[in-house]
């Protein structure tokens, strides 16, 4: 056990998300931060999964100056979000809003196939907290609509609306996202999709 | 593996003869697995006629269920319900699953926090409709151990069969299948220092029996396929092994483990030490501890950074997005489960190890916790 052994060749995960593992950037130092300030904050995920994420931003004009975070959660988490907060430091709040787990996972030169989810924490998270800077500052939310793919041609219906509204714990079934919605009741051929989307926003927003 | 097994497993190699043939090299082959067999036997308290080799326990495991799966189809005695626990090995979790789905009567029985199956509740389900009950002798995660011979009374009370899933506690904790009562014994070799892929499935005298694989007369018409005589040689070796040191392992075991307890617990702040505190109730190189507000699998690599290679009951470990069945059965909450950490110490491990941990651990929860969202309450 106490012998040394040469990790870099075997590890699950790539040397950079290795790197960002064993040295986070930006963490939220509750200690030594205590003064800093944050303009906005978000917090995301479950325990149920093991992970939960919080990041606060400082923003000056309509660019990100600064972001600091915390997780409980695995080494995919810590990575995904130690490199978000590299990529997020600079960008205008237009930019930091569009950033996706892929670009992330990218960055980190990839992620073992069952851990692409732990990734999708750290720009929810960051959304979270870009939504509440605007909303605190009563500014206009521009962005919200502005990432939105559609998921049932037929009806409609986008993947920010089915993700509100299981936020806003509105829809706390699938039937209930139905009758919201209409989604699935032209051609059906979206459900599979609809219902994976569902089950993934009730996971990441615990509900 | 052990050096002695593995010095024997190369030299069985060149005994190229298939043990089913009759010329000289077949026999010769043969002869090694006999005492193979004999070796296997001794180390788990019953006659070497009842040894079968296969794959290791996960087939082992299917085989017993199969057997009653039939009898069950087959009406025998009109018995068609199955007992078994919540925190048994997937290879019989996921039997018992796929079986439920296919309509079949099976009771799991619930187990305290500690891992040990609730004997007021098992006591319950027994009854004249019981086919078979299945309990494993010590888990896998908590390193509990199980009341088996007392089960098995219960058990044979009511009429129906046991088996035991002794993979975890061979070269442990002393097994005596017979002694016991137990009908069926499942055990896999790399458990103590044997080989992979090597097994035995233990059958009790008279019990009810039909191989799960069909195509040969090998294992005296009890398991069909060609002889795996270098691994058989192996686990016969090992379990040679394991019987000799096994007090003074036993002993050596429980007091790193306790050592790395009580080091840690002391180091760090708000720890939970899951299943049995008692040494006669945990396999003695098992010990498994939750902390909270820290998350299992980041605990594991930076363990493993510092060349210390633990398990954890994180879901993230996993693949999927549950936390360990084991430690949710104990009653543990989620997060305490996708914050565990269990440390197998086995026969190559020293103090000087334990040292290492308890030296190395404490900084790692701290800081771990302190990039938390969760906080430890002031």
């Amino acid at each position: 056990m106490s012998e040394q052994q040469s990790f870099m060749a075997n590890w699950v995960y790539t040397p950079t998300v290795k790197e960002h593992f064993m040295h986070p950037h930006h963490l939220w130092d509750e200690d030594e931060d205590k003064d800093w300030k944050p303009d906005g904050v978000g917090e995301v995920g479950s325990l149920a999964c093991g992970d939960q994420m919080r990041v606060g931003i400082k923003v000056k004009g309509d660019k990100i100056v600064d972001l600091k975070w915390l997780t409980y959660g695995c080494a995919s988490a810590i990575a995904s979000t130690s490199m978000m907060s590299d990529m997020a430091i600079g960008m205008t709040l237009d930019q930091a809003y569009h950033i996706t787990p892929t670009s992330i996972t990218n960055a980190l030169g990839g992620l073992p196939e069952h851990k692409f989810h732990c990734s999708v924490l750290g720009d929810k998270a960051l959304r979270a907290a870009i939504d509440d800077y605007l909303k605190k500052n009563n500014l206009p939310n521009t962005f919200q609509n502005s990432i939105a793919r559609i998921i049932c041609e037929c009806k409609n219906v986008t993947d920010m609306q089915i993700e509100e509204l299981v936020k806003s714990g509105k829809a706390k079934t699938l039937e209930d996202l139905q009758r919201l919605t209409n989604y699935g009741t032209g051609c059906g051929k979206c459900k599979a999709k609809v219902q994976d989307l569902f089950e993934d926003f009730k996971h990441i927003y615990n509900k | 593996m052990a050096d002695e097994v593995k010095k024997a497993v190369d030299q069985a190699e060149n005994l190229y003869g298939n043990a089913s043939s009759m010329h000289g090299l077949g026999r010769e082959a043969e002869t090694v697995i006999e005492i193979a067999r004999k070796q296997v036997a001794s180390l788990i308290g019953c006659e070497k006629g009842r040894i079968v080799f296969n794959s290791g326990a996960s087939e082992s495991n299917n085989t017993v269920f199969n057997i009653f799966r039939d009898r069950i189809d087959d009406k025998v005695d009109g018995r068609d319900r199955i007992v078994t626990t919540t925190i048994e090995h997937p290879s019989i979790i996921e039997t018992v699953k796929y079986l439920k789905k296919k309509g079949y009567k099976i009771d799991e029985c619930p187990v305290d926090k500690t891992g040990r199956v609730d004997m007021d509740v098992m006591k319950s389900l027994m009854g004249s409709d019981v086919a078979l009950v299945s309990v494993m002798t010590g888990n896998n995660e908590v390193g509990t151990i199980q009341p088996v011979a007392e089960i098995a009374k219960m058990a044979h009370a009511c009429g129906a069969y046991m088996h035991s899933d002794a993979t975890q506690a061979i070269g442990k904790i002393p097994v005596d299948m017979e002694g016991w009562g137990v009908d069926y014994l499942s055990l896999s070799g790399h458990k103590f220092y044997g080989p992979k892929g090597v097994g035995v499935l233990a059958i009790g005298k008279g019990v009810p029996y039909c191989p799960f694989l069909h195509g040969g007369h090998q294992e005296g018409g009890f398991r069909a396929g060609t002889y795996n005589t270098a691994d058989i040689v192996g686990i016969g070796v090992a379990a040679e092994l394991a019987g000799k040191n096994l007090k003074d392992e036993h002993d050596r075991l429980w007091k790193m483990r306790e050592m790395l307890r009580t080091g840690l617990t002391a180091a760090i702040p708000d720890v939970v030490v899951n299943g049995s505190a008692k040494p006669e109730e945990v396999l003695p190189g098992t010990l498994d501890m939750s902390f909270p507000c820290a998350e299992g699998e980041s605990i594991l690599l930076y363990l493993d950074l510092d060349g210390i290679e633990v398990s954890t009951g994180s879901a993230c470990a996993s693949g999927s997005l549950e936390p360990s069945y084991v430690l949710l059965a104990c009653g543990l909450p989620v997060e305490l489960a996708h914050g565990s950490i269990r440390f197998s110490l086995g026969r190559y491990n020293t103090e000087d190890d334990v040292r290492y941990v308890i030296e190395k651990m404490p900084p790692i929860i701290k800081r771990i916790r302190k990039m938390s969202t969760r906080k430890l309450p002031e």
